[in-house]
């Protein structure tokens, strides 16, 4: 019998890694730190291409795969940077590696902001904490093309030491982004505001209807803020989210990522809000 | 008397001599033959090397959270229907090696894939695993990324499929339209006949090993056209009693399932008090996932040698029952029993129509007998449709776009 096959992905096995080396490692917030990988093989470094929000799997040997998002420009070609949370398993083994150190990566997977079709318009980027890891490429990449009328980040933590990439603040403004913070818990030195990122919401909307929203953050902070900003105007279709779930294959194999009907690693992780709003209102889903 | 020289589409005679001499073909040409066997009191697939191993004259009764073989000295020897096992536990076995990395002088490379197993034979296949089998082609085949280890062992795989002629009281194939005739897939497909079996060839690797055991000696004749009508009419009687007992009180209950609308009846129904119920029954025991022949749900394990310079990565069968499928940063999404029985009914019913336009189910009845406490899809599914919101009406038209599980089953 024939067993037929298709798509462009057919023939490649999705459990194929490639072997590359950690260039540098910049600490970030507590715990969470950027690695900056290179692909040692110099046929797939030059093959390699993501779209900002995609992720990578990394793998170490004898300890396990993470899904990390792909932090760095979209059009760099040297380096890949991920910023990692140690909070598990690999991640804790990355944390104890160094430059030079190996790591395997496979990827990219899953869908990207949708940050190619963003002429004209103002661009509202809200993360929540870690959550900025997944749009700093989609950032650096609308820097970049300046095809968009304006970018907004609005980056909320729960305190300022988990504010992430605030070296690179001054570069963003300088390049147009306009860049708001927001803390829940202020020490003695913080002088910028207290609350949600949704408060930085109101004063970011000048054309709502003309206004995109990319937001990654935890799964109740996405859903406030899309209702926040859908109840200032700006229209469902508009709003994106990027999602979380447990991974092992990463090619809607496993399962493991299932969201209602979606596989998050596939359909996903950025999903249009409209598509997933009922499925986040319920719990447990 | 029909020409006997095996084509695709003929039909042919074999006694039990005749069938013995198929399964000693397939050995012969490089294939492990597995079929069923009476082993620890049930009926599992296992290597076969003759027809004398076969379970002639056993027969299985099955309910809810129950399985008990009986002899009965005038059933055939295919009258029994589906037991624990399926052809998944042969294409996706519950561990595999997907991977493996070596270490050498402090670095790290993977290494090429083990060398592939022999070719497969499965004898014995229904109705309802040949559907189960092209759901599982979606998955692992035909969703962009394909999986190789599944891709090699499916491409070799020799089919004899079986038209069933006893339902269990578990089984609705009837209501999923993936049997109890043998859908399409088989290479041979055997319907049991007064002394012996017709054998109809369904591919050409099938009427090849018809000819070799034709060639070896066997007494393979021709049907004439009164008993391929026969023989095809063995399922289609069957069907017919299926239908029919849906409307009776028999006991152990027949199953059926009214698959009508049956996406959008689930997918509005997420917050169906019945899930609370089930829940308070079930025991997350992830049972019904290990039977179940179409599910795929997995994870990986490292797996290092003593040295710690050799690592496989293995993945294992995984449920959506275990509180481990959905963890995440040390919780599970899905902490409660509810919503892991939610997912895993809307995900077989619903939501793989989405993924896969099918459904996930081909109404074989393992999940319900193999539940230790008996919990029913087709009762818990009847359940929210007696009471959910947005029911579509037993008979009424399903709504615009919403494929019919049934139809697309096999």
């Amino acid at each position: 019998m024939s067993v037929s096959v298709s798509g462009a992905a057919a023939e490649k096995n999705p459990w194929r890694s490639h072997t590359a080396r950690i260039c540098t490692i910049t600490p970030e917030t507590p715990g969470v730190r950027t690695y900056e990988l290179e692909l040692e093989d110099p046929v797939e470094r030059d093959h390699y291409r993501f779209a900002a929000g995609q992720f990578n799997m990394l793998y170490l040997p004898g300890i396990g795969e993470a899904a990390i998002s792909v932090s760095s420009d979209p059009a760099g070609r040297d380096t890949l940077a991920h910023t990692v949370r140690a909070v598990g398993n690999v991640t804790d083994a990355l944390a104890r590696l160094g430059p030079g150190d190996q790591v395997f990566v496979r990827g990219p997977f899953g869908t990207p902001w949708p940050v190619a079709e963003m002429l004209g318009r103002d661009v509202v980027i809200v993360a929540g904490g870690l959550g900025l890891a997944s749009q700093r490429a989609a950032i650096l990449f609308l820097m970049a093309e300046r095809a968009c009328r304006s970018v907004t980040v609005l980056h909320g933590a729960k305190r300022p030491d988990g504010l992430l990439y605030g070296r690179e603040y001054d570069a963003w403004r300088a390049a147009g982004v306009a860049v708001h913070t927001i803390v829940n818990e202020a020490d003695a030195s913080w002088s910028g505001p207290v609350g949600l990122v949704t408060d930085l919401l109101t004063d970011s909307l000048r054309d709502p209807s003309a206004t995109t929203i990319l937001c990654c953050g935890p799964d109740p902070m996405m859903m406030g803020v899309a209702k926040a900003a859908i109840g200032r105007g700006v229209a469902t279709r508009d709003v994106f989210l990027s999602l979380e779930r447990n991974m092992a294959c990463a090619v809607a194999h496993c399962g493991l990522c299932q969201f209602g009907p979606l596989f998050v690693c596939r359909d996903g992780p950025v999903l249009p809000y409209e598509r997933i709003a009922e499925l986040l209102r319920i719990p447990q889903v | 008397m029909s020409a006997s020289v095996p084509t695709v589409g003929s039909w042919h005679r074999l006694d039990r001599a005749g069938l013995q001499a198929v399964i000693d073909v397939l050995w012969l040409v490089g294939h492990r033959v597995v079929g069923p066997q009476v082993a620890d009191g049930a009926i599992v697939i296992r290597d076969l090397r003759g027809v004398a191993e076969l379970p002639t004259g056993w027969l299985d009764d099955q309910d809810g959270g129950s399985y008990r073989l009986r002899h009965d000295p005038v059933a055939g020897t295919f009258d029994h229907v589906v037991g624990p096992h399926s052809l998944k536990n042969f294409l996706f076995p519950a561990r595999e090696t997907i991977a493996s990395f070596v270490q050498l002088n402090g670095s790290w490379s993977q290494t090429p894939p083990p060398a592939q197993v022999p070719p497969l034979a499965v004898l014995g296949v229904r109705g309802c695993d040949l559907a189960a089998l092209a759901i599982q082609d979606r998955v692992f085949l035909g969703s962009g990324y394909v999986d190789e280890p599944y891709k090699s062992r499916r491409e070799k795989l020799f089919l004899v499929a079986v038209n069933c002629r006893r339902a269990a009281a578990t089984c609705f194939c009837h209501s999923m339209g993936s049997g109890p005739a043998a859908g399409p897939g088989f290479d041979l497909a055997l319907t049991e006949i007064e002394g012996g079996f017709a054998c109809e060839v369904g591919s050409e690797r099938g009427a090849a090993v018809l000819a070799e055991a034709v060639a070896a000696g066997a007494s393979i004749g021709g049907c004439s056209p009164e008993e391929v009508e026969a023989a095809r009419g063995v399922p289609q009687a069957l069907a017919a009693r299926m239908h029919a007992r849906q409307q009776g009180d028999g006991e152990p209950r027949p199953r059926s399932l009214d698959t009508h609308g049956i996406r959008d009846l689930l997918m509005t129904n997420l917050e169906h008090p019945r899930w609370d119920e089930v829940a308070a029954r079930c025991l997350s025991c992830t049972n019904c996932t290990l039977v179940c022949p179409t599910c795929f749900c997995s994870s990986v394990q490292e797996v290092a040698d003593l040295s710690g310079d050799h690592v496989d990565r293995e993945r294992q069968w995984a449920s959506c029952f275990s509180l481990d499928h959905a963890r995440m940063h040390g919780h599970s999404v899905r902490s409660s029993t509810a919503a892991r029985y939610r997912q895993w009914l809307t995900h077989k019913f619903a939501g793989w129509i989405d993924q896969f336009d099918t459904s996930g189910c081909t109404g074989c009845g393992r999940c319900i007998t193999w539940c230790p406490v008996g919990i029913d899809v087709t009762e818990e599914i009847a359940a929210i449709r007696a009471s959910g919101s947005g029911a579509a009406p037993p008979d009424g038209a399903a709504p615009a776009g919403a494929p019919e599980a049934g139809e697309t089953a096999s």
